[in-house]
C-alpha cells in the first residue's frame, strides 16, 4: 500500500504493508526521522507527538494510511541550528532538558500549543500539556513554555513593525 | 502539564508507611478469611448473568446497553472522561473542555482517530468526543437515563426520529460493538446484547410510544 504526504516541506510516498501501521513507526524506521519517540506505544505518554496539518498528533496511534495528502512536521522540521523555532530556543535557554528522551514531544506540543494560543496561561499549559516526563524537567518546562511564548510574540511584532 | 506527586516529606513518608503496613494487614486478613469474600463476588457474578437474562422488554434491552460502560464512559456527569470497564478517569487529567472535544492543543483526536488502532489499542471511532454536559448519565438509574434520553433540554433537541436514527446508525455508538482491544491487547468488553437485537428494541420501544416504567 503507497501513501503520500509532505513531511517537513517536503513530499514523500512510503509503501507501508499495512495501512494501519502506526505512523511513528514509518517516520522513524522508514524515512529515518528518530528525532520522535517511541516511548510507551499506547498514547499515554506523549513522546511520539508530532504535527498533523498544524495539529498535535500522537504518532504512536495514528494510523499511517491516515497521513494520505497531509502535511506532517517532526522535529527535525520546527527549526534549524542557524534558527531555531522559538521553543527550541527556549528549551536551550532554560536547559530543560535531563536525560532528554521526551523532549521533542513536549517540544512538538508545545510548538503546537503556541500556534494556537500566544501567550498561554498556567491553565492552558496545564490542560494542553499532558505528556510525561520521568525525569521531571516539568518545572524547567512551564518556564520554557512562557518563554518560547515572549520569543514567538516578540518575533511577530518585530516582523509587524519591519515587514 | 500537572505535575504528578513522587515526592514526599518525611511526614508524608510516615504516613504512607502507615497505611502500607494497615492495607497489608487487612490483605493478610482478607487472604485468611476468603470464603465470604469469594461469596459475594460469585453472588454478584450471578445477578449480573440473570439480569442480562431477565432482558425481556425493548426498554429493558435498550437500557441494558446505555447503562453499559461502553456508553457511559463518555456521558460524564463530572466533565471527566472515563476509561475502562472500571470506568476510572481519564489518564493524565484529560477534560471535557469547552467544546466536548478536549482543549486547542489536546484535543480528543490527538490520540483517538477515526478508527480503533490495533497496535496503541486507542480506541476510536468518527466524531470521537464526550456527550455535552447536558446528557450526562454517569450515576444514573436506568429511568433517569432514559428520562434524560427523551428530555429534549437534555438530549441536544432530538426528537424520537432523530434518537432513532443517533441511536441505530450513528457510527460513534455503534462502535460499542467494535470497540477493539485495550493497551494490553484484550478484546473490551461489548453491551450485553448483540447490535442488531439493540437496533430491534430501540425501533420496537419508539415505536410503542417509548414508555418509560415506573421502576
Amino acid at each position: 500500500m503507497k501513501i503520500s504526504f509532505n513531511i517537513n516541506g517536503k513530499a514523500q510516498t512510503v509503501e507501508v504493508p499495512d495501512g494501519d501501521m502506526p505512523l511513528l513507526w514509518v517516520v522513524r524506521d522508514i524515512l529515518n526521522l528518530t528525532g520522535t519517540k517511541f516511548g510507551c506505544g499506547k498514547a499515554a505518554c506523549g513522546a511520539c507527538t508530532l504535527h498533523i496539518d498544524g495539529d498535535a498528533i500522537r504518532s504512536c496511534s495514528y494510523a499511517v494510511k491516515f497521513a494520505e495528502g497531509k502535511n506532517i512536521t517532526t522535529i527535525e522540521g520546527l527549526g534549524t541550528p542557524e534558527n531555531p523555532h522559538p521553543v527550541q530556543q527556549a528549551w536551550i535557554e532554560k536547559v530543560v532538558p535531563q536525560c532528554g528522551y521526551c523532549q521533542p514531544g513536549f517540544m512538538m506540543a508545545t510548538a503546537a500549543l503556541l500556534n494556537k494560543i500566544s501567550d498561554p496561561t498556567d491553565e492552558d499549559i496545564d490542560n494542553n500539556i499532558l505528556n510525561i516526563c520521568r525525569c521531571a524537567t516539568y518545572t524547567r518546562m512551564r518556564k520554557a513554555i512562557h518563554r518560547a511564548a515572549e520569543i514567538a510574540n516578540s518575533t511577530n511584532s518585530a516582523q509587524q513593525l519591519n515587514p | 502539564m500537572r505535575v504528578p506527586r513522587v515526592h514526599q516529606t518525611p511526614i508524608q513518608m510516615k504516613r504512607t508507611i502507615s497505611l502500607i503496613g494497615l492495607s497489608l494487614g487487612i490483605f493478610i486478613v482478607s487472604v485468611f478469611a476468603n470464603e465470604p469474600t469469594q461469596k459475594a463476588e460469585g453472588i454478584q457474578m450471578d445477578t449480573k448473568q440473570q439480569k442480562v437474562e431477565e432482558l425481556k422488554t425493548p426498554f429493558d434491552k435498550v437500557m441494558a446497553v446505555l447503562t453499559h460502560q461502553r456508553c457511559i464512559n463518555c456521558h460524564p456527569s463530572d466533565n471527566v472522561p472515563k476509561q475502562g470497564e472500571d470506568s476510572h478517569p481519564h489518564h493524565f487529567g484529560m477534560l471535557r473542555g469547552k467544546d466536548d472535544h478536549g482543549f486547542v492543543a489536546m484535543k480528543c483526536n490527538t490520540c483517538h482517530q477515526d478508527e480503533n488502532n490495533k497496535y496503541a489499542g486507542v480506541p476510536g471511532a468518527p466524531h470521537w468526543a464526550l456527550a455535552p454536559a447536558s446528557m450526562a448519565w454517569e450515576g444514573m438509574s436506568r429511568i433517569e437515563v432514559a428520562q434524560a434520553l427523551l428530555d429534549e433540554e437534555h438530549n441536544g433537541g432530538r426528537s424520537h426520529e432523530e434518537l432513532i436514527h443517533h441511536l441505530t446508525e450513528d457510527p460513534l455508538v455503534l462502535w460499542a460493538w467494535e470497540p477493539g482491544v485495550n493497551n494490553e491487547g484484550e478484546e473490551r468488553e461489548k453491551p450485553p446484547i448483540a447490535k442488531d437485537e439493540f437496533i430491534k428494541a430501540v425501533k420496537e420501544w419508539f415505536e410503542t410510544g417509548a414508555v418509560i416504567p415506573e421502576k
